[in-house]
């Protein structure tokens, strides 16, 4: 996983609240064996007709957004499915920070594990922030002082699990890191074998 | 802090018994018991495996099924579809390389991963089960700690039979006293989301409870729990009885003998304590519950079927106006509609939420002598149940009525095989999820219980069973 850098970016913005990950990722396109190249077939049925050709009406298709690799958007993102290519896809799409009231659990978790940062604020800074994507400013994300700075070098805080931050920062393989705590697995096993020997 | 509190929950009580280590800041890595594999979202984590020179920690408590993505016509000559077929044989070959049980596509026993689980008595009472698929919330029907987890964790967890996260909040449902004749499992839950909205239960694991809950057999909490991801919950909980330890026993990987006894000594010790507290109480007026249907594009976009298609411009928070106009242009209904005017092409029966052998009973009690008028699907949850169904002459009521009788999978629920609907196309279905083009692009999802599904199949139109 890559380490999460500071970014400067427009960010796109996304009114919409229960974004879905069936929306984000339509399910014709988890018959692939692959993490790669999904970000062509990102938000595809607002991208796209029944003809496949590129609708005018969405955010991801106009410039400069389809270079944005920030997306704010509604409460409760990322709702439903567990489906990890909602985050491949819009990973491969350029997004790296997504920032909105509130995300569904599976979904904000599949996020770190793909060097996405997810971030939550309240309802009106993501309306301030909103608006600022909507006029093309400029915002920089900081993951190390959890900062999000306007053009006017107004600053917006942000909360994140200290944990979580670390291994965004360090892009740290969570399976070698819980490796190295082998033995607690092992005596944890041992120990439910003997009590609850249904089990394992 | 939940330490300060001698009596415990369910979840605190399932939590505790499996936390691994637990490091300064609060995130723990807990020991998974039992790891539910399908075919679409475990091929990476397999490959992640296979980069890292890794093996899969406990094969012998892993089980894997392909569902998803697999036809539900004869497959007796094989997939047709290609990227399907490479998906179910990628499945097939990585449980040999890895030494995995599966139940394989001709089995019998092959179905919907969460009706399978239970179904072969791998899911049990306090036990933590995970599955690369939402709905693994099910298996909370018999005190289970059940999640949905990415593909990132399913590797996680094959490498290291554990996952790292961090607790979470305690929140219960009560539905006091009964609920209505004829109102079921499928609308209680209906109900709840309507009331709690799809991220009400965020951050928590929702035990059920109640008196409601508790008449409910196995079949009907199943549903109740399968369903709490739609409330944005990370887990449904209902608390072990007689009719859990009932339904495991005997099952092919339930325990025997000797542990048989010792299992349900310790099930009979996970109930809650007596106050025991939770972070969120709700409690819900049983009587107050009505059948369910949804009008929208979200879980929570619900009313009864007597009701009417809310109008957007009596909603004052702007983003939840937006939302409404956009579903309400989606499902192309008008505002004040009467919703059992609302005309159906088609009708789904089938799912992990009520594909199970009590769904069909339901369906087949609501036809039987009669005769559909719009095009009806029935897929089994599970071959077993498709067994079962036959060896009642279920089959039989639901083919005279005008049914589609077919084989088991996830079919038109996400709609990833041929079972799909045409673009406009209005569905009654018994599944869980009415996102924009979730039964097929542009297609229109009204979720149901099986028998307000089955009545909507005669009826031609969204209905009560007592209105045909």
């Amino acid at each position: 996983m890559d380490k999460f850098i500071p970014i400067k970016s427009i960010a796109a913005p996304l009114r919409m609240i229960n974004v879905d990950t069936d929306m984000i990722i339509p399910k014709q396109f988890l018959k692939t064996i692959k993490r790669s190249g999904l970000g062509k077939n990102l938000f595809h049925e607002l991208r796209y007709d029944l003809q496949g050709n590129v609708k005018n009406d969405f955010v991801l298709n106009w410039d400069p957004y389809k270079s944005a690799t920030i997306l704010i958007t509604g409460e409760n993102f990322g709702c439903g499915s567990s489906r990890e290519h909602a985050p491949w896809s819009l990973l491969d799409f350029g997004f790296r920070c997504i920032i909105a009231p509130s995300f569904a659990d599976i979904f904000y978790n599949n996020c770190f594990k793909n060097g996405i940062l997810p971030i939550r604020l309240d309802q009106n800074d993501v309306d301030h922030l909103m608006v600022e994507a909507e006029n093309k400013k400029l915002l920089s994300v900081n993951l190390e002082d959890q900062t999000i700075i306007n053009e006017e070098d107004k600053s917006t805080g942000f909360d994140i699990e200290p944990f979580r931050k670390k291994c965004l920062l360090e892009g740290l393989d969570d399976i070698a890191l819980t490796l190295k705590k082998d033995d607690k697995i092992k005596s944890f096993e041992t120990s439910t074998h003997q009590s609850f020997p249904w089990i394992i | 802090m939940k330490q300060n509190h001698k009596t415990r929950t369910l979840f605190d009580k399932i939590w505790s018994n499996h936390l691994v280590d637990q490091q300064e800041d609060g995130t723990c890595l807990i020991y998974i018991d039992r790891h539910l594999v399908h075919e679409v979202t475990s091929p990476q984590a397999f490959e992640g495996l296979r980069d890292a020179n890794r093996k899969v920690r406990c094969p012998q408590t892993t089980f894997a099924v392909a569902d998803h993505n697999v036809p539900t016509s004869d497959r007796s000559k094989g997939i047709e579809n290609v990227e399907s077929r490479i998906q179910v044989e990628t499945l097939e070959q990585n449980c040999k390389d890895f030494n995995i049980t599966l139940f394989p596509l001709l089995d019998k026993r092959q179905g919907i991963v969460h009706i399978v689980g239970p179904e072969q008595g791998i899911t049990q009472p306090g036990m933590t089960i995970v599955c690369g698929d939402s709905h693994t919330a099910t298996h909370g029907a018999f005190g289970s700690l059940a999640f949905g987890i990415g593909t990132s964790e399913v590797e996680h967890v094959l490498a290291t039979q554990t996952l790292i996260q961090n607790s979470a909040k305690n929140m219960r449902i009560t539905i006091d006293g009964n609920v209505p004749n004829g109102v079921t499992s499928k609308d209680i839950i209906l109900h709840i989301i309507g009331q709690i909205g799809t991220a009400g239960g965020t951050g928590y694991v929702i035990e059920y409870a109640g008196e409601a809950i508790h008449e409910l057999s196995m079949e009907g909490r199943m549903t109740i729990c399968n369903m709490s991801i739609e409330a944005g919950a990370r887990a449904g909980l209902i608390a072990p009885d007689e009719k859990t330890f009932e339904y495991i026993k005997g099952r092919p990987f339930a325990p025997q003998g000797e542990d048989w006894d010792k299992a349900v000594s310790f099930w009979k010790s996970l109930p809650s304590d007596e106050n025991a507290h939770y972070d969120k109480e709700i409690v819900i007026e049983g009587k107050n519950i009505f059948p369910q249907v949804t009008w929208g594009t979200s879980p929570q976009d619900v009313s009864p079927i007597n009701g009417k298609v809310p109008d957007p411009s009596q909603i004052e928070d702007v983003n939840r106006r937006k939302a409404v106009e956009r579903s309400l242009d989606y499902m192309g209904l008008e505002a004040n509609q009467n919703i059992q005017d609302i005309k159906i092409d088609k009708v789904f029966i089938g799912s992990c939420t009520n594909g199970r052998i009590e769904d069909l009973r339901a369906v087949a009690k609501v036809v039987d002598g009669k005769k559909i008028i719009v095009d009806a699907m029935i897929v089994p949850g599970s071959g077993l149940v498709k067994e079962q169904a036959e060896k009642e002459g279920l089959d039989k009521i639901l083919i005279e009525a005008g049914f589609d009788w077919r084989e088991p999978g996830c079919s038109m629920c996400l709609a990833m095989n041929p079972d799909q609907l045409k673009p406009k196309e209005r569905c009654a279905s018994t599944s869980n999820r009415n996102f924009e083009g979730r039964q097929g692009r542009e297609g229109r999802t009204h979720l149901v219980s099986p028998v307000v599904a089955a009545a909507s199949a005669i009826k031609g139109s969204l209905s009560l069973v007592e209105d045909i």
